[in-house]
């Protein structure tokens, strides 16, 4: 177990490299090949006045006039050592591990980043868990009363939650629980829960129903389909002839196999929402990392972009890690090599 | 004892239990299991009775579709409340199982009635080990400590020939044999000493080597426990093997029942002949070691009228009409033994000693 997950630790590492190469290689090569010259880029960072010489200075400042793989190895220097940025007639330290330095805002990416990592692990933990009780549990009503009116109802339901977009049910439940009955929060203020855990979850409480709906419909979904899957099966039929009662024919025999899947899917939805769960944190205006790389993207601060790459690789790399392993502790077949 | 334990009583609407000392422990009356589908009511079961005695062997034979297993799944309590309608009386000791509460019958599974399935592999959970399969069973209808149900389970696999018991309780199912994981199929149905224990088709997913090796336990354990068994099987090796009285069922119904000697000797229908001419013999020339029965079961769902096995009968039409209009009854042809034909009893004793009998 613990070469395996050394072992998978190290893949990590690899595949990280390969996340961070890619991006550089979109933000800094491509726009090169298609003739962009060094001054380009640098002209997104400069006053509208800025007349060339400037310009060209600032790109040498920056690093745009060298190749490259310079440039790369440069950042990946920064990750490990950390790095010395020049800003103006000082330089700014940026500490180890420095995942970027914004060009707009003269700072270091990752302590932005840590600063906006709780709204949006706020927002998905509550998500998760409201999604997947909501949604296991109904999926395992489902799955037994096939057919059924309640069946029926939530299968429909489901289907319009996988189908709307979040700005969709967002802004309706924003129009009418908030503006029109007044019973949640406005949207656009974020209290930390150390602050005030009530102010917390009423400010959290319409996001999190908005964002567990799409995924709750999902796993609705994957849960009937699962439990339907395996209340035919043959172990099924033997827990129930030793004479158990039906409930632990259901929960223990039943649900606990088709449960497997939809961990799977858990770990990496959350893993990619703890990168920022970029529509719903937009349509509530929550200040979340989500929020962070749009306006990053609007304003084309690549560095911060590729900082807030980085940290969503890492949660889903790490959410994987954790996943395979559960795996194989809720599996006793599955074998970790 | 010499009461009867195999009798093939046609009658129809609820009868009072019958009292002494001589009834049956199981007693199968007029069974019928129906499933109302969308292309129109399966007759999985029609009209069949049949009993055993405690430390008696009763096999049931027949093709596929027969009604063998949906006859020991309602024996079980285990068909879908909502799916089959059952009718008939199943007695088992004192409890009549088709009209009893859902939740006396779940009392009675595992605990007076236990099963063992097909595929061993399939029918133990993946997730749990077997020791906890077996403590889970033990310990729902006994109210004992997690160590003395672990004790109960590591005796129990001992007894079933799993060496080394007290190691592989702990061994999840997909870590044992085929036959290692029957053998604990079969502890686990006799972790509360079942009076009643079905086997449906239990060696049919095992190699041929193991097969006798788990019909011997059966039997052995059967004794010790003084059990009343149920094998359902389409193999005639596995209850000329093992079965005291056989039970021919055919399209829902029984066709010939009796003791095994007699129905494997003096058989009196002719579908029980084709089952006996589809044994492969070696010993024969290659044109004549296997007699197929031609055909396909019926459909369930529209059973040919009167005899349903006259489109496949090669005698059919030795009886006019009356295969293809008049349901043959049960009637006895020699002491507990039945059969359902329209043939005279000595056209078919002749007819078997000088056509059949040669030829298997």
């Amino acid at each position: 177990m613990a070469v395996y997950i050394v072992r998978r630790l190290i893949a990590a590492i690899f595949l990280l490299l390969i996340v961070t190469a890619a991006c550089f290689v979109i933000f800094f090569l491509v726009p090169r090949l298609g003739g962009a010259t060094p001054e380009d880029l640098a002209s997104r960072y400069v006053g509208k006045t800025a007349d060339v010489e400037t310009i060209h200075n600032i790109a040498v400042r920056l690093g745009f006039t060298e190749p490259v793989y310079v440039q790369y190895g440069r950042f990946l220097r920064g990750l490990v050592l950390g790095a010395d940025y020049p800003t103006g007639p000082t330089t700014t330290h940026c500490p180890a591990p420095c995942f970027g330095y914004s060009y707009l805002t003269q700072q270091p990416v990752l302590p932005e980043i840590l600063d906006r990592l709780p709204v949006t692990m706020s927002l998905a933990a509550g998500a998760a868990v409201i999604w997947v009780v909501a949604g296991v549990s109904t999926g395992v009503v489902s799955a037994l009363r096939r057919g059924s009116v309640f069946d029926r109802t939530a299968m429909s339901v489901s289907l319009a939650g996988v189908s709307l977009p979040i700005f969709f049910t967002g802004l309706l439940t924003l129009s009418v629980f908030s503006y029109t009955l007044g019973i949640t929060a406005p949207g656009g203020s974020y209290t930390p829960i150390e602050e005030n855990p009530l102010l917390w979850a009423y400010d959290l409480l319409l996001p999190w129903i908005t964002l567990a709906f799409l995924y709750a419909a999902g796993y609705a979904r994957l849960t009937r389909a699962g439990m339907l899957d395996t209340m035919g099966e043959d172990f099924i039929r033997t827990a129930r002839a030793k004479g158990l009662p039906e409930r632990t024919v259901v929960v223990r025999h039943g649900l606990r196999s088709a449960l497997t899947p939809i961990l799977t899917i858990f770990g990496l939805d959350l893993g990619l929402l703890l990168g920022g769960a970029i529509l719903t944190e937009s349509t509530f205006s929550l200040p979340g990392i989500g929020k962070y790389s749009v306006d990053a993207i609007t304003n084309n601060d690549l560095p911060k972009v590729l900082g807030v790459v980085l940290v969503g690789s890492l949660f889903i790399i790490i959410a994987n890690l954790v996943v395979d392993v559960l795996y194989a502790v809720v599996d006793p077949r599955v074998r970790l090599s | 004892m010499a009461e009867d334990v195999l009798a093939g009583a046609p009658e129809s609407g609820p009868a009072p239990r019958p009292s002494g000392s001589g009834r049956p422990f199981l007693d199968v009356r007029d069974l019928r299991v129906h499933f109302p589908t969308d292309d129109g009511v399966v007759k999985a079961v029609d009209g069949l009775s049949f009993s055993v005695e405690r430390g008696k062997r009763l096999g049931i034979v027949g093709e596929s579709g027969s009604g063998k297993s949906v006859t020991s799944l309602s024996i079980m309590g285990l068909h879908k409340r909502g799916s089959a309608r059952i009718s008939g009386e199943i007695w088992l000791g004192d409890d009549e199982l088709v009209a009893a509460d859902p939740e006396r019958v779940r009392r009675l599974r595992g605990e007076t009635m236990a099963m063992i399935f097909q595929d061993p592999l399939s029918a133990m959970h993946p997730y749990y080990t077997v020791g906890d399969q077996i403590m889970e069973a033990y310990r729902l209808h006994n109210d004992v400590s997690r160590r003395a149900a672990r004790k109960r389970a590591v005796e129990l696999l001992d007894r079933v020939g799993i060496p080394r018991a007290d190691a592989r309780v702990d061994d999840y199912p997909h870590h044992f044999s085929g036959g290692m994981r029957q053998r604990a199929m079969i502890a686990m149905a006799l972790s509360c000493n079942p009076q009643l224990l079905i086997a449906d088709e239990p060696t049919t997913a095992l190699d041929v080597t193991v097969q006798a090796q788990i019909l011997d336990l059966i039997v052995d354990l059967q004794a010790e426990f003084h059990t009343a068994v149920v094998i359902i099987t389409h193999d005639l090796g596995v209850v000329a093997e093992l079965a005291d009285d056989i039970l021919v069922m055919y399209a829902g119904r029984a066709a010939e029942s009796g003791p095994a000697v007699d129905v494997f000797t003096e058989p009196r229908h002719p579908y029980t002949w084709g089952l006996l001419g589809s044994v492969p013999r070696w010993d024969r020339e290659r044109s004549e070691r296997l007699l197929p029965i031609s055909g396909s079961p019926p459909s369930l769902i529209n059973v040919p009228p009167g005899c349903a096995f006259h489109p496949r009968c090669p005698y059919a039409d030795r009886n006019g009409d009356r295969s293809r209009t008049e349901r043959p009854e049960l009637v006895e042809v020699g002491p507990r033994h039945l059969a359902a034909c329209h043939m005279g009893l000595e056209e078919r004793a002749t007819l078997f000693h000088d056509e059949i009998r040669p030829k298997l």
